[in-house]
């Protein structure tokens, strides 16, 4: 019962967010890197803190995959506390008694921006697979117009990490005078041949469950539930080190005293990652992790510069600071050392701190403590260059 | 980085050697002392390299563009002259390959300076000779089986490579066991005896 309830609620979400809401007319339509328009379309956010006069002290949050624009504010589907509260909020690092921090659903999910949950104006119906393919720069310039929206030149900061990351790249070579400062995390410039395989698995679970009804389940009344869970457990065992999973589990028995000779969750991993990919459908839009997921896959910011990685960067005068962790295969640190060395050849300000944990990959979204002194010394640093008071 | 922070008069010979308003790299720059110096003093856009995950944290926190890198492998990723000055403070002599490390920073900057223990001061060479010992002291505290310092030279060696990498010594200093600059005037013979440590400013 309470999972129907949740299911209903992020049909709601998609269209009628518990967030703030902009919407773009037929005037203001966003040109997708695929050649179409997209008009009208909205965009959900939440924003924490307060714009200075100056409106120099904005914090713009870009959320990885399966995120929201709940950053710092209970998730209205899940009533979970936000995903990075542990940075940002009052007398955190990201202090939103000093900054005006902003979080917006990217295009394509299904918290309340445009995704293929939406419906389309033309057919009274949802989206499904009609709704044309949406990349980083399409999530990033409709970003853009919300920034506008609130009369905001420059941002102070853009930080993400994994797609978040992306994004905060894409910001910083399509619009390197409006971004101050970046803080890309557990990210790359490119998604790998072996994150692309992941994902394709993911979506081929997706479109095998029978639910799925090429992709118009919505009106059908059902939803793929199987097929996007699988796709949620592969995708997170990418999220997750050997060294984790083995810390955390082992082999050690769920519930009970021996194997059960049967296909049982026997195994804690096995219950954990069931209950994960449970958890997750009952939250996310199967269309929209399709969508989303092949927003990374066709990110290659080399590729849209003529191969030219530090091209990406030219004439940057952002100061980034870049952070990998010693044990992440979905990013692994070569990803980020190949942006710092194309950082360094165009000439930009850069940092780079690799953060040694056996947490994988999510290890952005956990308390680490060496994480937090790097982030709290770079942005105070340029907080003091930009002039933004205490 | 390798050597006791305590005796590094060396960074202010070398703040001394570079004009206000610089874009300065320093490879091997440990917690960013000398960076930070660079920055506040002289108005100098400050970058740094630093192996060790600590320094580089230390250095954000100061608020220096800092990279966590290796100079024997990552020199190789910055274009040519694009620092006026490329600095290597106490850590050519920890590099695996010191001659290739020099051949870019001559690349990467307009001007290099380097400084590094000297290894015919006349205690090492008093320890090698009386003890029979490899020198242990003040500014080398390491013994020879745990020691970073893998590729120790002298004055004379370091002027050698200098000639054979083609570089020019606009100027060197020499610092003695009290901290002092020894003269101009004397000869080579007697920096490389009674200098402690060694400061070069090169360009190609």
């Amino acid at each position: 019962m309470a999972a129907a309830r949740a299911k209903a609620k992020s049909v709601d979400e998609a269209n009628f967010p518990s967030s703030p809401v902009v919407r773009f007319g037929m005037d203001k339509p966003l040109i997708l890197e695929a050649g179409v328009k997209l008009a009208p379309f909205q965009i959900a956010y939440e924003t924490y803190g307060e714009l200075n006069a100056d409106k120099s002290n904005a914090v713009l949050i870009c959320h990885a995959l399966t995120g929201d624009q709940y950053v710092a504010s209970t998730n209205p589907i899940t009533g979970k506390p936000g995903w990075w509260e542990v940075l940002i909020g009052p007398g955190k690092i990201i202090d939103t008694n000093r900054f005006f921090v902003i979080c917006a659903n990217v295009i394509g999910s299904c918290l309340g921006s445009t995704g293929p949950a939406s419906i389309n104006p033309e057919t009274g119906k949802p989206y499904g697979l009609d709704l044309p393919l949406i990349t980083i720069r399409d999530m990033v310039r409709a970003q853009a117009m919300l920034v506008d929206h609130f009369g905001i030149d420059q941002l102070f900061c853009v930080i993400g990490g994994s797609m978040g990351g992306m994004q905060v790249l894409e910001w910083t070579s399509t619009y390197p005078d409006r971004v101050f400062s970046a803080l890309p995390m557990a990210t790359g410039t490119r998604h790998s041949a072996q994150n692309i395989a992941f994902y394709e698995a993911g979506r081929q679970a997706v479109m095998a469950d029978p639910n799925w009804r090429g992709g118009r389940y919505i009106e059908a009344g059902v939803r793929p539930e199987k097929g996007l869970a699988v796709a949620r457990m592969i995708a997170h065992i990418t999220y997750l080190s050997e060294a984790a999973l083995h810390r955390k589990f082992g082999r050690n028995l769920q519930d009970r005293p021996k194997l059960t000779f049967s296909f049982d969750a026997d195994f804690q991993i096995e219950s954990y990652l069931r209950h994960q990919g449970m958890t997750f459908v009952d939250r996310f839009d199967a269309n929209s992790y399709l969508y989303l997921s092949r927003a990374m896959d066709y990110f290659d910011m080399a590729a849209d510069h003529d191969g030219q990685l530090a091209a990406a960067f030219k004439n940057t005068s952002t100061r980034f600071c870049v952070v990998s962790f010693t044990s992440d295969w979905h990013f692994p640190t070569e990803e980020s050392r190949a942006l710092v060395h194309a950082l360094n050849a165009s000439g930009a300000p850069v940092s780079f701190v690799e953060i040694e944990t056996d947490r994988g990959h999510d290890a952005f979204l956990l308390d680490e403590p060496e994480l937090f002194s790097a982030i709290g010394g770079f942005i105070a640093s340029a907080a003091r260059a930009r002039g933004i008071s205490q | 980085m390798s050597v006791n922070a305590s005796s590094r008069i060396d960074l202010q010979v070398m703040a001394d050697l570079i004009p206000a308003g610089a874009k300065v790299l320093d490879v091997g720059c440990g917690n960013g002392e000398l960076l930070e110096l660079l920055r506040d003093e002289k108005n100098i856009d400050a970058r740094g390299v630093e192996i060790s995950q600590r320094g580089v944290n230390e250095c954000v926190a100061r608020g220096l563009s800092v990279i966590q890198g290796d100079a024997d492998t990552d020199l190789v990723y910055y274009p040519d002259s694009s620092f006026d000055y490329a600095l290597l403070s106490q850590t050519l002599q920890a590099t695996r390959n010191p001659r290739q490390v020099l051949e870019h920073l001559l690349r990467i900057g307009n001007r290099v300076i380097v400084s590094f223990p000297n290894f015919g001061h006349w205690s090492v060479r008093s320890s090698l000779f009386f003890k029979g010992r490899m020198p242990v002291t003040k500014d080398l505290p390491y013994s020879w089986y745990d020691t970073p310092n893998i590729h120790f030279c002298t004055i004379r060696d370091f002027v050698v490579l200098c000639e054979e990498v083609g570089a020019v010594v606009e100027k060197a200093v020499a610092i003695d066991g009290n901290g002092q600059k020894i003269g101009f005037s004397m000869p080579w013979w007697f920096w490389n005896f009674f200098g402690q440590q060694a400061v070069f400013l090169l360009r190609r």
